[in-house]
């Protein structure tokens, strides 16, 4: 198997849910779906989310973050979640 | 019945989250037809005649529509075999069409080289040949002569179009078990993934099961070799039973019926899952008021089985967290208690729990039967060479006619 290439997470950047990506809210959050690469992840607390959906309204990751109430001490885990995210495509930095 | 509604917490891990159930499934069975070509002696849905009362054209797309409003982004799709269906190619362009994404599993027997070019041009379908022997000698005594070559074929006439990601779909049996390596060297000969699932005791799979399961030191091989390459070979919930070895496995460690998954068989009725083709998890059908939607999001039996289990024999065992106490088909169709062990418990539990049945009690059979009546051109032999009637004349030319 293939060892992905590591691609680094600017939350500094503006991003957006990718377009290919439809998101389906459920109960303790919402399943995200690539119709690109028909990879399926889930977003594992509504505020993530949130969290998400916002990215395309703010000037960078971190905007998003501070807009959804993220504290600094969740931060650390939230551009975790939001690298994996990126790493498997279901959001992508904005033209 | 007042059930007190179990509340589902907040965060953790997402195989709780599971527990209690989904808007819509993730994983979704559709099987299209009850006709098959084939009459393999495991068949978990008991196929090989047509039933009258199958969806309609019109029935099957407004499924679809359904599907797609429920965003459930996939469906695997299976039968019977599926490819017989004379509107099989207008569904799977409706369903992609309308963002379902199809899986489809089939035997391979209409997969000549034109509808592979045909799939390999399509994205977002994927194809999975069914094969339970890397040799003709295992496979075709389990799924009938000539069912090796068919799927050979079809393999080749999908790698020669240059379809990618098409995958061989193998059931674990005590006569492959030990062909694991060579399942996995014939499938990257092709550039597919390999895919292995569990033999469960479901439709014509009761009449087999003792014969075909894997033995316990089968199944301790199985493990290990899943370990050593699970990453590379899907497995779905298959083999969540045996992460009482120790180290969960990769894939779904959770039973996944009427929480994430479920089955839409060919008349529309909707059961927990493909393995539980019985009255006693049908949740309701699609053409009822409400279609889909109202089965998966309103059925009694569904809120039942998204209540996590908190009584039975298999809460008190230090493996439960693992194992989740196994498989509810393979319990039901060997006549355990759903709260009891697996038959396959790999703690030993499930052979105690088969031993301590009461033999005067009939094993739960479905009645949904669609097996072939007559012989079938190619018939399996693992049960033997079906007898075929004497004609008097054999012994004398006056035989039976009162004469000789």
């Amino acid at each position: 198997m293939t060892v992905p290439v590591e691609v680094a997470f600017d939350p500094g950047l503006p991003w957006q849910r990718a377009r290919s990506v439809a998101l389906r809210p459920e109960p303790f959050g919402a399943l995200v779906y690539s119709f690109r690469n028909r990879k399926l992840s889930f977003l594992k607390s509504r505020t993530l989310v949130a969290v998400v959906e916002a990215l395309a309204e703010h000037p960078s990751a971190d905007a998003a973050l501070t807009a959804c109430g993220v504290t600094d001490a969740q931060r650390g885990a939230y551009v975790k979640a939001l690298a994996d995210l990126a790493r498997s495509e279901m959001i992508e930095v904005r033209a | 019945m007042t059930a007190v509604v179990p509340q589902r917490p907040v965060g953790g891990r997402l195989v709780d989250q599971f527990e209690y159930g989904l808007d819509a499934p993730i994983c979704l069975t559709w099987e299209l037809t009850y006709a098959c070509n084939l009459a393999c002696a495991h068949c978990l849905s008991s196929s090989g005649r047509r039933d009258p009362r199958e969806l309609s054209t019109a029935e099957a797309e407004a499924v679809i529509d359904e599907l797609q409003r429920m965003q459930v982004f996939y469906v695997n799709v299976g039968g019977g075999e599926p490819t017989v269906r004379p509107d099989f190619w207008h569904l799977l362009d409706y369903a992609i069409g309308h963002d379902v994404g199809v899986k489809f599993s089939t035997n391979g027997v209409k997969l000549d080289k034109a509808r592979a070019a045909q799939l390999a041009a399509t994205d977002y379908v994927d194809v999975q040949i069914s094969l339970d022997g890397a040799t003709a000698e295992v496979n075709d005594r389990v799924r009938g002569t000539g069912s090796y070559a068919t799927a050979i074929r079809a393999l080749e006439n999908l790698a020669e179009a240059g379809m990618k990601d098409f995958k061989v779909s193998v059931v674990v049996t005590r006569e492959n078990a030990g062909q694991l390596d060579e399942f996995k060297a014939l499938t990257d000969s092709f550039g597919a993934q390999l895919r292995i699932t569990r033999l469960r005791p479901s439709g014509r799979g009761a009449d087999v099961w003792d014969q075909l399961h894997p033995t316990a030191q089968q199944q301790r091989e199985l493990y290990s070799w899943l370990l050593a390459n699970g990453d590379g070979v899907l497995t779905g919930d298959s083999f969540f039973h045996l992460s009482a070895f120790g180290e969960a496995l990769p894939g779904l460690n959770l039973c996944g019926a009427g929480r994430v998954v479920c089955l839409i068989d060919p008349v529309g009725d909707v059961y927990a899952c493909p393995f539980a083709i019985h009255e006693n998890f049908l949740a309701g059908n699609v053409r009822d008021e409400g279609g889909f939607q109202r089965v998966w999001q309103q059925s009694e039996l569904f809120a039942d089985l998204r209540s996590p289990q908190t009584g039975g024999a298999c809460t008190k065992c230090a493996h439960f967290d693992a194992c989740r106490g196994g498989c509810m088909a393979a319990k039901f169709f060997t006549g355990l208690p759903l709260d009891g062990p697996d038959p396959e418990c790999v703690q030993g539990y499930g052979e105690a729990a088969l031993a301590a049945r009461d033999l005067d009690l009939a094993t739960p059979r479905s009645s949904v039967d669609h097996s072939h009546t007559g012989p079938v051109r190619g018939q399996p032999t693992l049960l033997g060479m079906p007898a075929i009637p004497a004609k008097p004349c054999n012994e004398s030319p006056l035989a039976g006619t009162g004469l000789g």
